[in-house]
């Protein structure tokens, strides 16, 4: 809990400095943004230094866990990005979350397709774990359908086998 | 009177076939057999000459080319055949009831000669005939026949043909008038829009069942090959959907189980069919029968099971499993119980296909780094690989199971997926042409 506090003060101090730049670009090209507003407390809002944005979520604790290939073992790596998007679920209440399991292109289809389920899975039951409430999570597997990376090297497979968390703003009706 | 046999009538559609005449003469018998033993690996095509059918009336001037051009096509499209060009012909057939000369025939070593005639009747349909000779003892192979059909259908009537020829000659049942239905792929790898599409054997007559609006993966006919069922995105999870061909009207299966469900097959009577279903990490088998919906669980290990394929009996099912710790194939009862492993080999073994006449198994194998189509005996034994690419994936069996066709991916960021067909001696692998890209074929039945 320590790490994840001093990680989270760092994360803030990074924030505030790439918040400065920001807002001299925004001075510069007169988007008529408060500037002060952003300086006095490092922030603005729904950016990626806002905790409690979407953005945040997305880039500052990550979106996503990679997996080897073949498996659904969650790393130590991946287990401290998920650390983070289950502090961030029960913080914010009012999001609910698809996790998205991929694989890579090395694999039959229909295998792939289970496959992306049991790392969408594992990632799932780690947010159970740590907190979050099952009725907010729920997973679907997209197989080798969806890949963000396109070469047939090692270098994109890693970046494909992936579970991605998509918050959404939604009620549990 | 001419010998002519069977009338069969060739609806729009192509659903009914109807013998409405037995008028032929018992076929003359030759002293040796014109015959290729495809299971003894043919390496000289036997040559065939087919001169352009008679046209016997104007109208049917425009057939008589295409028939003899697609009857060509199929045959040596098997590379069982091989076609002497029309323009080493000696002998021009102008009547399909002359008699032929075979000394010209003979001369430019045509061991097959195939004629036939097209012509239009009173009520605007084709009609067509044929005969099968052996040049070399005079004789007629089998007898000659006529198909009656709407004009449309040409390729059709044509593909008949062809199967009547590869049928006498090989002792097999022929494949040519059959569809195959598939996913059609465009786009690059990370926008890839997929389609389900229905077509001739051939790539001819590509029609489209859906949009690109939704992921659609691994359709299959039904047995009959008035339906398909597949895997759609549609409700934003992979669900089992069933798609009338003719009116090409699909809908959801209901009470499917799982969070995510796919992989569906149909039963050889088309009653039932059996599919994956995901709970949690675990994706078993069930079966599910479509006019009540209930549905029985048939395997329970906490491994992927999927891919399954019925035996021709039905009584069996070959599937996917990794229990072992790698995806390897196993036999069970369609009612369940304990599975039987028969992939030992080196490397791991997926998407196996029971093969129409019951003897073997086709299926995806990934060893060091290549895929490869292969096929075994149902016990595992005698395995051959037919293959070796990048990405070669999900095999399906010709309705007469000489004839493999799959998908080939190529590798990179412009990499794409293309429809294969390759004999089960692994010879004669060819493209299949599409409009567009190409994967998880699934073959249909003879029509």
């Amino acid at each position: 809990m320590k790490t994840l506090i001093n990680a989270t003060l760092m994360v803030a101090l990074l924030g505030a400095t790439a918040c400065t730049r920001a807002d001299r670009f925004d001075d510069m090209n007169g988007a008529g943004m408060d500037a002060n507003a952003g300086i006095n407390q490092g922030i603005i809002p729904g950016s990626a230094n806002d905790p409690r944005s979407p953005a945040y979520f997305n880039q500052t604790i990550g979106d996503r866990v990679l997996f080897a290939v073949d498996q659904s073992t969650l790393s130590p790596e991946a287990q401290r990005v998920l650390d983070g998007q289950a502090q961030w679920l029960m913080t914010n209440n009012d999001y609910l979350a698809v996790i998205e399991g991929h694989a890579d292109e090395q694999g039959t289809r229909e295998y792939n397709l289970a496959l992306g389920a049991r790392r969408a899975n594992a990632v799932m039951e780690y947010l159970v774990a740590k907190g979050v409430a099952q009725n907010r999570l729920r997973f679907v597997s997209y197989g080798k359908e969806r890949p963000i990376e396109v070469c047939s090297q090692e270098a994109c497979y890693a970046k494909n086998r992936r579970a991605v968390t998509v918050i959404s703003i939604g009620s549990l009706s | 009177m001419l010998g002519l046999g069977h009338v069969f009538k060739l609806g729009t559609l192509g659903a009914a076939v109807m013998a409405v005449g037995l008028l032929f003469q018992p076929a003359a018998s030759s002293a040796q057999p014109l015959r290729i033993e495809i299971t003894e690996g043919v390496i000289e095509p036997m040559p065939f000459a087919a001169p352009a059918f008679v046209a016997e009336s104007a109208a049917a001037q425009n057939f008589a080319q295409e028939l003899s051009q697609v009857v060509s096509s199929d045959l040596t499209g098997t590379g069982l055949f091989r076609e002497i060009p029309r323009e080493a012909h000696i002998s021009q057939i102008t009547s399909f009831q002359s008699p032929v000369q075979f000394a010209d025939w003979k001369a430019i070593n045509a061991q097959v000669l195939i004629t036939g005639a097209a012509d239009v009747n009173a009520n605007g349909q084709l009609v067509v005939k044929f005969r099968v000779y052996d040049v070399f003892s005079g004789a007629e192979v089998g007898q000659g026949m006529q198909f009656v059909g709407t004009a449309d259908g040409v390729r059709r009537m044509a593909h008949k043909v062809a199967d009547q020829v590869y049928s006498r000659i090989t002792g097999e049942t022929g494949y040519f008038d059959s569809r195959v239905v598939f996913v059609s792929e465009s786009g690059p790898k990370d926008q890839r829009a997929k389609r389900l599409a229905i077509m001739d054997y051939d790539g001819a007559n590509l029609q489209y069942l859906t949009g690109s609006g939704a992921i659609v993966l691994a359709p299959r006919f039904s047995p009959d090959g008035s339906r398909v069922i597949y895997t759609s995105y549609q409700t934003g999870e992979p669900r089992i959907h069933v798609l009338n061909v003719g009116d090409v009207q699909s809908r959801i299966l209901p009470a499917q189980g799982g969070m995510m469900s796919f992989a569906p097959r149909f039963a050889p009577n088309g009653q039932s069919l059996i599919y994956s279903a995901t709970t949690g990490s675990n994706t078993d088998l069930f079966r599910m029968d479509i006019g009540s919906g209930q549905i029985t669980q048939l395997t329970t290990s906490p491994s992927i099971e999927t891919a399954p394929s019925f035996s021709p009996d039905g009584s069996q099912i070959v599937f996917e499993s990794d229990r072992s710790g790698t995806q390897q194939l196993y036999i069970m009862s369609t009612s369940g119980g304990e599975p039987r492993r028969i992939s030992f080999g080196e490397g791991r073994y997926g998407t196996p296909v029971w093969s129409p006449r019951g003897d073997m198994i086709a299926f995806t194998k990934q060893n060091a780094g290549r895929f490869h189509i292969g096929v075994m005996r149902t016990d595992g034994s005698e395995e051959r690989l037919l293959t070796a690419s990048f990405l070669d994936e999900g095999p399906t069996w010709a309705p007469n199971g000489r004839v493999l066709m799959f998908a080939r991916e190529t590798q990179g960021a412009s990499g794409s997926s293309a429809l294969y067909s390759v004999d089960i001696s692994g010879r004669n692998l060819k493209r299949v042409q599409t409009p567009a890209g190409g994967s998880d074929p699934s073959w249909g039945p003879l029509q």
